[in-house]
């Protein structure tokens, strides 16, 4: 019988190029869930602030208001939980068996969508922080 | 679809073999296999030459790997130059090339139309069914690789025993309980219970699926998408009966049964027959939790 060995890049991640639109949503699905995931830690530590007293929040909130990486992180994070929503309803179509044949026009839709709204909310998220 | 013209310099031969021998007879068939020998080095050069000033060619790119040989233990890419004609598909390409250029060179094939499923393999970075893809389709060089997610035991064959034993896994036969009353009563099909299942029964066992499922590749006991396809052929057939049904269902919501399914759609896309398996297991899926969500 056959002898077992690596076949190395034939057999892992390394054949993304050749990814169709479905594995791509699934790829992006499990980053984004991840993303979330781990800024629902920052979020409660930084909610936790108002514990101490209203002015510690006031305080933590406003610095890191201050900050331009978190300004720029804030577009990042809206369009990580964009994508993920309009990908979850997109799965939610495809559990329900409707659309299947479109479901890589829907990735591509949600795709487009999220891109627009990061886009859009550039102004409201960077407002102020050059001034 | 594979257009070669089968060669015919065999039967000539044996058909001299087979007639009664004497002495003269045996020189005069010495000297006509000697010229058929002759005529057939004669046309295979022609053919060569005619190959080489024939600027199309196609460049195959295939993988080799042989365990039992000291010397081709390491996987390599072996080219080869084919001589392109009209309608060429890649198994046509692969067979020209063992033939003319390397007998070793190992691959399965049998009915070349699409029906056997036996030539599925990882053409330019896809699982494709060999015969029926068409070399006009591909970009140069034309990679061709054994199934992903399988043990390779020479060159281009892989080891199918698992693919089969999920198969066999969900019992893809048809079974009831509920037979007719006469002896001589048929079971009949509706037409929509028919077209239900039509899809789902053009399945040919070629693996592509399987192969191309990431979820396939790391859970070794989950079904796979032709074996879910196969039960949902035989699930959603009326003429089984409900106790059947029940018992179908009881084989697939298990944990490594429809739940492993993450719609990546992958085995959709590959399928040479084009079968909607993805939407076949969401079905399956919405089977199973309406078989155990009972609020009414």
């Amino acid at each position: 019988m056959s002898q077992s060995y690596n076949r190395g890049l034939i057999e892992d991640f390394g054949r993304w190029r050749e990814f169709s639109a479905g594995m791509w949503a699934w790829v992006f699905h499990k980053f984004t869930g991840w993303v979330l995931v781990g800024y629902l830690f920052t979020h409660i530590a930084v909610l936790s602030t108002a514990l101490q007293s209203p002015d510690a929040y006031t305080t933590t909130i406003q610095s890191l208001e201050s900050l331009l990486v978190v300004r720029i992180l804030e577009v990042g994070l809206l369009s990580v939980a964009v994508f993920h929503i309009l990908n979850g309803l997109r799965l939610l179509f495809v559990d329900l068996g409707v659309g299947l044949e479109a479901q890589d026009k829907s990735f591509y839709a949600s795709l487009l969508l999220t891109g627009a709204i990061a886009v859009a909310s550039v102004p409201t998220f960077l407002a102020g922080v050059f001034g | 679809m594979s257009t070669q013209l089968p060669d015919q310099t065999e039967d000539e031969s044996s058909a001299g073999e087979a007639e009664p021998t004497s002495a003269a007879q045996e020189r005069r068939m010495a000297k006509k296999r000697e010229r058929a020998a002759e005529r057939d080095e004669k046309r295979q050069a022609e053919e060569a030459e005619a190959a080489l000033a024939d600027e199309e060619t196609y460049h195959l790119k295939v993988f080799r790997y042989d365990p039992e040989i000291e010397g081709k233990k390491e996987p390599r890419f072996d080219d080869f130059h084919v001589p392109y004609h009209k309608g060429m598909t890649v198994l046509d390409a692969l067979m020209y090339a063992r033939d003319t250029y390397d007998s070793s060179l190992t691959f399965r094939h049998s009915c070349r139309q699409a029906v056997c499923g036996s030539d599925a393999m990882f053409v330019n970075g896809r699982q494709r069914l060999c015969c029926k893809t068409q070399l006009s389709d591909l970009e140069e060089p034309v990679r061709i690789e054994p199934l992903p997610h399988a043990e390779v035991v020479k060159d281009l064959v892989v080891d199918m025993e698992h693919f089969y034993d999920q198969m066999e896994a969900v019992e893809p036969y048809f079974q009831t309980n509920d037979l007719p009353d006469g002896e001589l009563e048929e079971q009949r099909q509706s037409r929509e219970n028919r077209e239900k299942v039509k899809m789902s029964t053009r399945c040919i066992w070629c693996g592509a699926c399987m192969s191309s499922c990431n979820i396939a590749a790391g859970d070794n006991e989950y079904l796979g998408p032709a074996a879910i396809n196969k039960a949902y052929r035989f699930t959603m057939d009326e003429r089984e009966g409900e106790d059947m049904k029940q018992q179908r269902l009881e084989i697939l919501e298990q944990e490594h049964g429809v739940w492993r399914c993450q719609t990546q759609f992958s085995c959709t896309e590959v399928c040479p027959k084009d079968i909607p398996l993805t939407e076949h297991i969401q079905e399956l899926k919405r089977e199973a939790v309406k078989n155990n969500l009972k609020f009414w």
